[in-house]
């Protein structure tokens, strides 16, 4: 009840930030629009046996999603600065009903960047079968996990000043590092993109070619990654209670 | 968390006799553990080279029922050590009991209320959305609507808190410690920013609370909102208990004035003679006198002295109060 009570003024608050809504999905989908409008007939990209406007609907699905699980980040900093988060602990909510709230609002908002890139997608031509949309969904949204996670991490640890520029800055290079912008191929870059997670959620899009679109290694990357940060989340909120 | 029995504590209410000041939460019952329970209470803040010792060896014993002012100066603790009664900070050395148990612990089971002086108001909600969630956290929480009523909230019911003036906030953030329904309540500099007619409403509000058993510990640094509103007043300052009493025999003791009047010629032990004058000092022509009773001090000064002349009748001033109380305490 109280964990509901607080999630559901979370995603109330959070939906009514339309400049934050203009911000976190108008920047992906403009990006996804200027780079697959001009490499729509591409069927093979880079070799990688998927088509332009696919590889870059799940690229930038997956970006638009980091940006929304940093965008935690911004939104806990303000708080923060506020001294809500000081006000909030000294009423009975539990640190995980609290990231919980937390997580539901990412995962929320990164539905509505992922639906609608992949709408987006349908009409550049995108044709999947409902289990494809399905297992590039799930992907999607279990690689999600550490950058939920570091958007809470990043929070607690940063001021307002310089959340925007870090979570931002980090988002972006996370992005370009996974292959976002562009297929990675099999170089050095590559094998250093491999032990990062940005670089698993962007590489959701071989759930289309069939077979498993993660080898085992992805799903290492991924589990250690969220394992690793949501300790540290955990850490850097209980640590967090002087006023800012 | 270790439970605390009660240390030997007859130094201090010897101390306390001879000041003639000590708690009136003597008549509570022998088994219950008291409200609020400090002991040794140490906080010390390093920041870039400098290091301030905000609380200093603090005991707080605040029985269950009764109003507590924290009376002090700015930088004197009180915010420091409400955020230990309220286990936002951990103490140095030192600890605190609630109830029994720890602040943690009376937090979680959502016996606590507090109005921070820093506690913001999050964003993006309305008024009548953000009383509701803090009632959702707690198990007993009273209905919104009676408290939106009580801390004259209806009308700005429907409003985002962002856009809410100073005063209307500190009414949120009053009306967020009500709806809890807690039994202690901890409020720090609760009536800043609130207008006159405000403070009124706030003040009735606490008593009634108060008067329905609730344990209530304020921190001001107005001598006459402690006095006018707690049963007992905790004087604080660089991070110490410096007095501690029912609020009328500290409001006595910090409450004095002096008069400063020229008046050559006459001797300071003659002056001391005078009704109403407990100190005095010759500073050239002119004579500092301390006071209990400075209207009895004037008449006298007049009517004996026709030569007295430059008479300035100040207030002590509650930093010069704390000071003397200070020094007395060291």
């Amino acid at each position: 009840m109280t964990t509901l009570v607080y999630t559901r003024t979370e995603l109330l608050r959070t939906f009514r930030s339309k400049r934050f809504f203009i911000m976190a999905l108008g920047f992906p989908l403009a990006l996804y629009f200027l780079i697959a409008v001009p490499n729509r007939n591409i069927t093979d990209i880079a070799g990688t046996g998927i088509s332009a406007p696919l590889y870059f609907m799940v690229s930038m699905a997956a970006y638009g999603a980091m940006v929304a699980a940093l965008s935690t980040g911004v939104r806990i900093a303000g708080e923060r600065a506020a001294g809500w988060s000081r006000q909030l602990r000294v009423t009975p909510l539990s640190s995980s009903s609290y990231i919980r709230g937390k997580a539901v609002t990412a995962y929320a908002v990164a539905l509505v960047a992922i639906g609608l890139l992949f709408l987006s997608g349908t009409l550049l031509g995108v044709r999947l079968s409902a289990d494809e949309w399905l297992r590039m969904t799930g992907l999607l949204l279990v690689g999600l996990i550490p950058f939920v996670a570091l958007g809470v991490l990043l929070g607690h640890l940063l001021t307002t000043d310089s959340i925007g520029p870090a979570a931002g800055g980090l988002g972006a290079v996370m992005a370009f590092l996974g292959g976002a912008w562009f297929p990675l191929g099999d170089g050095t870059l590559a094998q250093i993109a491999q032990l990062l997670p940005s670089y698993w959620l962007v590489q959701a899009s071989h759930a289309a070619l069939g077979g498993p679109a993660w080898p085992a290694k992805g799903w290492i990357v991924v589990a250690a990654w969220s394992v690793a940060l949501i300790v540290l989340a955990r850490w850097a909120f209980r640590r967090d209670t002087r006023p800012v | 968390m270790a439970t605390i029995t009660r240390p030997p504590d007859r130094e201090r209410e010897a101390r306390g006799a001879r000041k003639g000041v000590r708690t009136a939460g003597a008549e509570r019952t022998p088994q219950a553990a008291p409200a609020v329970l400090a002991r040794g209470l140490e906080k010390t803040f390093r920041t870039a080279g400098t290091t301030v010792h905000a609380v200093r060896g603090l005991d707080l014993e605040v029985a269950t029922g009764e109003t507590v002012a924290l009376l002090g100066p700015n930088g004197a603790g009180k915010s420091t050590t409400i955020d230990m009664l309220l286990g936002l900070c951990a103490p140095d050395a030192g600890a605190v009991a609630l109830s029994g148990v720890s602040p943690a612990e009376a937090v979680r089971g959502g016996q606590v209320a507090a109005m921070l002086q820093t506690g913001g108001l999050l964003r993006d909600v309305s008024v009548r959305e953000l009383v509701e969630l803090v009632g959702s956290l707690y198990p007993a929480a009273r209905p919104v609507d009676d408290v939106l009523a009580v801390a004259g909230l209806e009308d700005i019911a429907d409003q985002r808190t962002q856009k809410l003036s100073g005063g209307q906030a500190q009414r949120v953030r009053f009306a967020m410690a009500l709806v809890t329904d807690a039994r202690l309540l901890v409020l720090d500099e609760p009536t800043v920013g609130l207008d006159v007619e405000a403070r009124r409403d706030f003040w009735r509000v606490i008593r009634a609370a108060a008067a329905a058993g609730k344990t209530v510990i304020f921190a001001t640094h107005y001598l006459d909102e402690a006095d006018a509103n707690a049963d007992r007043i905790v004087l604080l300052a660089r991070g110490k208990v410096v007095a501690e009493g029912p609020s009328t025999e500290i409001k006595a003791r910090i409450g004095r004035r002096s008069i400063r009047v020229t008046l050559p010629g006459v001797d300071t032990g003659e002056l001391l003679s005078l009704p109403g004058v407990s100190s005095a000092e010759r500073h050239g022509e002119a004579v500092q006198l301390g006071c209990a009773d400075s209207d009895a001090a004037v008449r006298a000064l007049l009517a004996r002295y026709a030569q007295a002349r430059d008479i300035e009748v100040t207030g002590a001033g509650l930093e010069q109060a704390f000071l003397e109380l200070t020094k007395e305490s060291e």
